[in-house]
Order: structure tokens, then sequence, then C-alpha cells
């Protein structure tokens, strides 16, 4: 009885919305099984921390309230009085930090095995898209709990994008509202990270599941053509997945618990700067580039020339598929697994120098 | 006759209760805080920009008394003509706590013998400079004081 | 205006002429009366001669004379560029009088034109009291000037002492020169609040100089390592005393034994009143102790410390007190105290820490720990009262904030347990869910685990 009334929903829904198209697609859809499977999953974590940060994120702007006046001590009432508003306010942060972890870790494993090759370029562009995103919603959320750190890292930022040529100076004020880092630039940040970054995300990622749902899991080129096992990814592979998303989330729960984020001191514009102020651990590698280069290269400015170097990186980044001639046409690219291996190692030493230092 | 179950029947019912159980588990450990989160706190909130510093009907005219500002004390001063004041506790000399004097009818730091006057302004004593100034909102019985 | 044709000049009607004429006229008598009134504007900064006796109306003979001069007749004529009198447009004259109209010495160095020269020592502050001392005459320069500092003067040590013939003592210019004089309130004046004791310290500090005095000259030494002389000259707290806070500056006087309390008592006002109700002070007046410096001392006063009470070694009770008799007792009741609200205090503080680098939330306790605090320096103060009774009357309501403070913060450790219960609770659910869900998944794939 119980089996007929659900599917008598279903059915009720289906001829309405033609849900059987998509229903046929779950139920065949397959994940192919070979030695570097294993990479397949990390896509998946990154959408779960994502969805984590959007519902602590809901959560936590009932409580939020953005301003000068307000932002930190409204974060300060969460993690104090709220209940549990400790425990969702530190998931908020960890998960952040994870979440760009495992992006890193996806990136690097879809750049690496040329996964972008035809016919998946969109799917690279669109993820390197999302990529620019999130490192987005990581700087303006830094800043909302307008703390000493957040005020600071947000300062070098913004005078970081001030010294790119031409565009700079206009875009560090768009960014800030104005030529300081203050109120302004909190609302800005908080209509950023709360609202536009949210919409271009969904849209983003929409593509992207979209194409993916469309062309499949893509199988490095050096096991193409063997015979392997596949799994159906209706119940199979989701079970897997979903045991590794139990596995963050009780890692989350773990490092929320006992390793709760700081607040930290409130931001005071007058100051002077904390000594040792960095940005957060994911800009660390261009941080610590720009202060490794000297103060001038010939004619231009060091920090320009840094500036542009990582602006050509990232257009680059994107082109990828496009610029991979070989892997296009189905053949080795070792050029291309080097230049990843490199930015790789680049970013790995980079981030350790700064920590260190 | 009840006939056995088998092994794998028996397997897969386990597996299926274990498999509920756990998910229900996980599930009320993520809903149970989520919802006690967004039921809302019984403490008003301290934000610094507005602090609930007293009641009207607590405070007699010609008296003084001390209430948090953020992390800084600050006192809230009735008049002796029933004016409602309110400014920052912390003395100007060498940060020691302010006192509203009913006998002065001013407000008068213990420490250097420093006075101020009703409208913060430092009168006499080592005092440099005048108290910071809140303003007060009067709703109702409730005095909210904010950064003047 | 009307033209016959076009081409023809504009001819205007009588009465446009006139009212033309009249108003041409009124313009440029108003251009005259303002020009006018605009010359009679005490524009510059010269004062009126008359107001001021022997102020310079251009011609200054002093000035055009002793400039040519050499060393010691010149240089007041430098000093004077940078002095308070001047630039209120007192010259030479205005002090020594004499004729500044003249040219020749004899003339304008005539006495019969007031010109007295150089004072001698003991004349100089009837020399500057001319003006100083004259009510009337001040107050066209700053009402609120005292006017007395003569009269104080002579009740000095200083003053009295100069009556007698002591041509070694300070006079007006020992302290405040006599050419480049400077107000009080200029950071370079040798009476500006950070540059006294060196003042004093020329005559005091010198043995030489203090030798016929049989006093000591090692006060501006003691004072330069006191707590005052550092909120003076070091933290540039103007309000704290140096030697004329606290000695007068134009009356100096060491204060008299009764006073000593009245003295320190001008800041320290609430030690001073527990100490005139308190049990120490007719027995100090009879013993010929000055009050708050027997324990504290009068040139090198440390900030006080809890040590300094009680009966241990570094103790000043012990001084006069020994065991068994009211004081001891007292002393020891009292350091007691506010040993008790002390450790109260720091026991708190130190969970609270404790709790706070955990990642707990102890921003309110911590602020209430402060009016313990509070009330700790207050039960300090009340040891002036040399009562126990008082003291612990101060103490306890510390004692009791920081018992709030403790459990608040003992709260916060078992509310961190609590979560750490918690967490427990639920990865056993999570990791038991993994284990469920990976049975799940080798059950619905076989022994095999996939299908091809």
């Amino acid at each position: 009885m119980k089996l007929v009334r659900v599917n008598g929903i279903y059915d009720w829904l289906d001829d309405r919305l033609g849900l059987e198209p998509l229903a046929a697609h779950a139920r065949e859809k397959v994940v192919p099984l070979h030695r570097h499977s294993i990479w397949y999953y990390f896509g998946g974590m990154t959408l779960f921390l994502f969805g984590v940060q959007v519902l602590t994120g809901i959560l936590l702007l009932l409580y939020y309230r953005p301003g000068e006046d307000t932002a930190f001590e409204s974060v300060q009432f969460i993690i104090a009085d709220v209940p549990f508003g400790w425990l969702i306010r530190s998931i908020h942060s960890w998960s952040a930090n994870l979440m760009i972890a495992t992006l890193f870790i996806h990136m690097f494993s879809v750049y690496l095995l040329k996964a972008y090759r035809s016919p998946r370029e969109l799917t690279w562009v669109s993820g390197t898209l999302m990529f620019f995103i999130v490192l987005g919603f990581g700087f303006s959320g830094y800043l909302l709990p307008w703390n000493k750190l957040a005020f600071f890292a947000t300062k070098v930022g913004t005078e970081v994008t001030g010294v790119v040529p031409v565009v700079g100076h206009f875009s560090a004020r768009l960014l800030r509202g104005g030529d300081y880092v203050n109120g302004a630039t909190l609302t800005r940040f908080y209509g950023l990270h709360i609202s536009i970054l949210p919409l271009a995300a969904f849209g983003v990622l929409f593509v992207h599941l979209l194409l993916i749902q469309r062309m499949g899991m893509s199988v490095p080129r050096s096991v193409e053509g063997q015979q392997m096992k596949t799994v159906k990814f209706v119940p199979n592979f989701a079970l897997r997945d979903l045991m590794g998303w139990l596995v963050i989330l009780a890692l989350l729960a773990t490092l929320a618990t006992l390793f709760p984020w700081e607040l930290g001191e409130k931001a005071d514009p007058f100051a002077s700067a904390p000594a040792g102020i960095k940005p957060e651990w994911f800009f660390i590698f261009m941080f610590q580039t720009l202060k490794f280069l000297p103060a001038k290269i010939g004619p231009v400015d060091g920090e320009v020339l840094g500036v542009v170097a990582f602006g050509v990186a990232a257009l680059f980044w994107l082109l990828v598929p496009f610029l991979d001639r070989k892997s296009a046409r189905g053949e080795k690219s070792p050029v291309f697994t080097l230049i990843g291996v490199i930015a790789l190692l680049y970013i790995t030493v980079m981030t350790v120098i700064g920590y260190l230092t | 006759m009840e006939q056995p179950i088998r092994p794998v029947k028996a397997r897969r019912r386990f597996v299926n209760f274990l498999l509920g159980t756990s998910i229900g588990g996980t599930l009320i450990s993520v809903l149970y805080p989520v919802l006690r989160f967004l039921i809302p706190p019984e403490v008003v909130e301290s934000a610094q920009s507005n602090v609930l510093a007293g009641r009207v009907s607590e405070l007699r005219p010609n008296s003084g008394v001390i209430f948090k500002f953020g992390s800084q004390p600050g006192i809230l001063i009735k008049t002796p003509a029933g004016e409602i004041r309110a400014f920052s506790a912390t003395c100007a000399h060498l940060q020691c706590t302010v006192q509203y004097r009913d006998d002065l009818h001013h407000v008068w730091c213990a420490c250097h013998n420093g006075h101020y006057d009703l409208n913060g302004k430092n009168i006499s004593g080592p005092p440099p400079r005048p108290l910071e100034q809140y303003a007060v909102n009067v709703r109702g019985d409730e005095i909210f004081v904010s950064k003047g | 205006m009307k033209r016959d044709r076009l081409g023809d000049k504009p001819r205007f009607e009588p009465w446009q002429r006139r009212v033309k004429t009249a108003a041409l006229s009124a313009f440029l008598l108003t251009l005259l009366v303002t020009w006018v009134l605009a010359q009679r504007e005490p524009g510059s900064a010269t004062r009126s001669p008359q107001s001021v006796p022997g102020a310079a109306t251009g011609k200054d003979s002093c000035v055009t004379c002793h400039t040519t001069l050499q060393n010691q007749l010149s240089a007041p004529i430098t000093a004077m560029q940078d002095d308070v009198h001047a630039k209120h447009g007192l010259s030479c004259a205005g002090c020594h009088g004499g004729n500044p109209n003249e040219d020749d010495a004899s003339r304008s160095h005539d006495p019969r034109k007031g010109y007295v020269g150089k004072p001698k020592l003991k004349d100089v502050p009837q020399f500057c009291g001319k003006c100083h001392s004259n009510a009337e005459f001040m107050k066209t320069f700053n009402p609120a000037l005292r006017v007395d500092q003569e009269t104080e003067y002579f009740t000095s040590v200083h003053g009295k002492l100069s009556r007698q013939g002591d041509q070694n003592v300070a006079t007006c210019s020992s302290c405040h020169g006599f050419h480049g004089i400077k107000a009080v309130n200029d950071p370079n004046a040798p009476v500006y609040p950070v540059k006294v004791a060196e003042t004093c310290g020329k005559c005091h500090a010198s043995v030489e100089h203090m030798r016929p005095y049989s006093i000591a000259t090692d006060q501006v030494e003691k004072y330069s390592r006191s707590v005052h002389s550092e909120a003076l000259m070091k933290k540039l707290d103007l309000s704290a005393p140096t030697c004329n806070d606290c000695h007068g500056n134009h009356g100096a006087t060491p204060p008299g034994l009764t006073s000593v309390a009245n003295v320190c008592g001008n800041c320290h006002s609430r030690q001073g009143e527990l100490f005139e109700k308190s049990p120490h002070k007719i027995p100090f007046a009879e013993a010929q102790l000055a009050a708050c410096v027997v324990c504290h001392s009068n040139h090198e006063i440390h900030p006080p410390t809890d040590e300094m009470l009680g009966v241990g070694q570094e103790a000043t009770c012990v001084s006069c007190h020994t065991d068994g008799d009211a004081g001891f007792k007292a002393a020891q009741g009292m350091r007691r105290q506010i040993d008790e609200l002390a450790a109260h205090i720091n026991t708190a503080d130190q969970l609270l820490s404790r709790a706070a680098r955990s990642g707990m939330e102890v921003a309110r306790p911590q602020f209430d720990l402060k009016d313990a605090r509070d009330k700790l320096v207050n039960a300090r103060v009340v040891i002036h009262s040399f009562s126990p009774a008082q003291v612990e009357a101060a103490t306890k309501p510390g004692v009791d904030v920081a018992r709030k403070a403790l459990q608040a913060g003992e709260h916060s450790l078992s509310e961190l347990r609590r979560r750490r219960k918690g967490l427990a609770v639920s990865l056993v659910f999570i990791l038991l869910t993994v284990v469920a869900v990976y049975f799940k998944v080798r059950q619905i794939e076989g022994r095999g685990g996939a299908d091809t």
C-alpha cells in the first residue's frame, strides 16, 4: 500500500514536471573504477562542504549584523549567548578552509589527469570560474567579523589590487567602497558574500554539474580504452560519496569543538597594524611571492609585475583546455603536466615559507 | 511452523536497522543544534552600539550607576534636576573608575581627587581631558545608551 | 530714456539725471567714510602708549644704544626678544626706569626719570612688585593673575632670610630669570612643571651653596627616583607634583608637621581624610612625626606595595609596633584582608584566562572582575583608617564579586566539558553511519563489489 502511494505521488509529479528523463539518467549513470578513481570523490566533497557553508551561512546571517559598530559584537553574541552559536560559527570557518583544500585537490587532480581535454573544456572553464568565486567568498567572508586580523588582511589585500596597472586604482576603490577600508567596505563585502557571489556560484555550479551529467566521468588517458569495471552512481557510488562526506562531517565537528575559531579583538582603523599580519592561508603563496620580488625590476615596480604575472597565470589556467593542443588530440602532454606540477610545488613551497617566516 | 529466516535476509535486516538508526542519530546530532540555534535566546543582544544601561524606575535623582558599555565601564547619572546623562566611567587621568558624588552633585575620581562637572568637563584635579559623553535614549522604562 | 530715431544718443529725463547724481554721490561718500573708519581700527600689535608705563613709542634709545655695546651690556637686548613682557609692549624703561627718548647716556640714565639700573638682590621683589603687586595694573593684562606674590614671598624662608640681608637666597629672578622671562605654561620656562626640580636644584642640590644653611642637598636626587617624578618627567603628566606643589612656589616653606597630611591630601584626598580620623593622627603629632612621610617618605616616594602593610620584613608597621600590641594585631588583620581579596581575584583571573584560551567567551565575567580590582584599590586606600573592620568592609564586596567571576569561569569550563561530551556522542553516530553505509555498499554489491 505504502509503495503505491509513493509511486502515486511520483506519477503525479512526473505528469506535471517530466521527472522521468531525470530519473532515468540517475538510474543509468555509471562511474568507472580504475586506479585513479579515488580523485573522483573530491569534486563531490567540495560540493558537500559548499552545502555546509550555505547552511551554516544562512543560520549565521539570522544573527549577524554588518556595520562597524555592530559586526564584531554580533559575532561575539553568536559565540557567547546563542545556543550552539559557537558551533555554527566554528563549523562555518573550518568548513571554508576545508572546502578550499578539497577544491585545490580537485582542481589539481583534474588538471594533472587532463580531464579538461575535449569535450570537457567548458566544464574546466566553469570550474576555474568557481575557483575564483570561492577565493572571493574567502576574501569577503574573512572581513565580516571585523576583527583586527581581518581588517589588516583586507587592507593589504585591497592595496595589492590597487597595484594592477590601469584598472588597479579604480578596482580597489570599487572593492573598498572608497579610499580606505571602513564600514562601507564591510557593507560591500557583506553584499558580495551573501548575495552576489552565491548567485554567481549557483549559476556557474549549475552549468558545471549539468555538463558533468551530460558527458559522464572523464577517464584518464593512461587507463583509457582498458577494460574496466563500472559501478552505478545510484546507489553504489553515491553511498561511497556519502561515507566520505560523513567522515568530513566528523572531522568538521571535531575541529570546531576542539579548536574553536578565535574571534580576536575588534578592529580599530586608527591603531597601527599588529606585527606579522598575514592573509588567510590560501592567499599566502601570492603574498609571499610579492614579498620576495625586488622593489624594482627594470623600470617597473616589482609589485606591479608580480600582480600582473598572477593575472596572466590566472588567464592561462582558465584557458588551459584551449592551449593544450596535445591533450585535445588525445596525446600525452608532458609539458602541461610539468607546468601543473611546478604550479603545485610553487604554491606548496611558498605557503610553507610564508608560515615559517 | 515458522521458517528460520535465511542468514542473508537477517543480515540485510540488520544492516538496514543499523543504517536507519545511525542515520537517525546523525540527523538528530545535526538538527538539534540547528533548531536550538534558531530559537532566539533569552539574553538581549548586548551590541556596543545600543546598551540597556538601566531603568528609569530604578534610577533615583542625584545618583549614578556604573554599567557595562562594550568592554569598558560607563556611568549613568540622573542629575538633581532629573535629567538622565551617560559618560565613559574611565577617568582621563590614570584610568580609575569614576563615581557620582551625591554630596557634590557631580562626578569624582577617588584615585587622585579629580572632579568632573555634569557635562563631563574636567573641572579640578589631575584629569587632563573631559569624560566622553554618550547619547541617551529612553524608551518607556528602559534607558539605552549609545556612542554619541 | 528715449530715442527719437535709431542711431540717436539716448537722452535721460531730468528726474533720471538727478537720481543718477544722488546715487553716485552716496556711493563715493560711503567709500570715503569706510576708508576713514578703517584708519582708526587698532590693527597693529602695539598698545596705546599711555597704558604701559615707559612703553617704547617707536623710539627706544636703550635698545639702539645697548645693541652697539659689548657682552654683558648687549646681552639683554638679545634675551628680551624672547621675553613675555616684551611681547606685551614692555621695554627696558618699563622696569629699569629712565628716559628711552634720550640718546645721551646721562639723560637716558637719569635717576630723576626713575632710572634704577640693576637692582640689588634684596630689592628685586619690590622691583618686580612695582607692577606685579598692582592689582589695577595687572588686571588690564590678565584679570585672573594673582597679585600677592611679593607678600607671599616674604612669608617664605627665602623672603625672611632676604630681609635679614642674606644675598644668597632665591628671589624672583633666580627662578624666573630676568631678561628672557617666559610664561609659566611655556615649556621653555625654568618654572614649567617639568623644569621646576632642576631650577630649585640649582641651589638646593649644590653642597657648596647650601653649606651655611645645614639643609640636605639630596632632595632633587631622591625626588628623581620617585613615582611623582616618573609621572611628571617620563609620562609628562603635568598634574603630578613637583617641588612647588608641596612646598609652595612664592611662599616656599616645607609643610609643617601638622600640615603634611593636608598637603598630600590635596590629591590623595581620601587617604588624607581617613588619616585625620585615624588612631595615628594624634600620636604622630605628639611624637613630632610628619604623618604621611613616616611610611611613604617625602621626596623619594615609591609606589606603595602590599608588603609595606603588615608584620613582615618589608613592612613599615613593625618599625613602631611590636608583637602583642594592638597596632601589630591590626596590621596583621588588615594585611590578611587585602591578601585574601588579591588571592581571590588572582584565582578567578587565572581560571577565566584558561577558559578564554580554550575558546570560551568570558568577556562579561572578566569585565565584572574589574569591579573586584577597583574594590581592591579602594581597600588599599581604606588601610589609612588603620581599622581592620573598615578594611574588611571594603574587601568583602570585592571578594563576593571575585567569587562570582570564579563561578562564571567554572561554569564556562564545565560548558566546555559538556561540548566535548556532545561531540563524542555525535561522532559515535556519524562514524556508526559510516560503518553502516559501508556494510550496505558491500551488501548491495554482493561479494565482488561491482557489476560490470
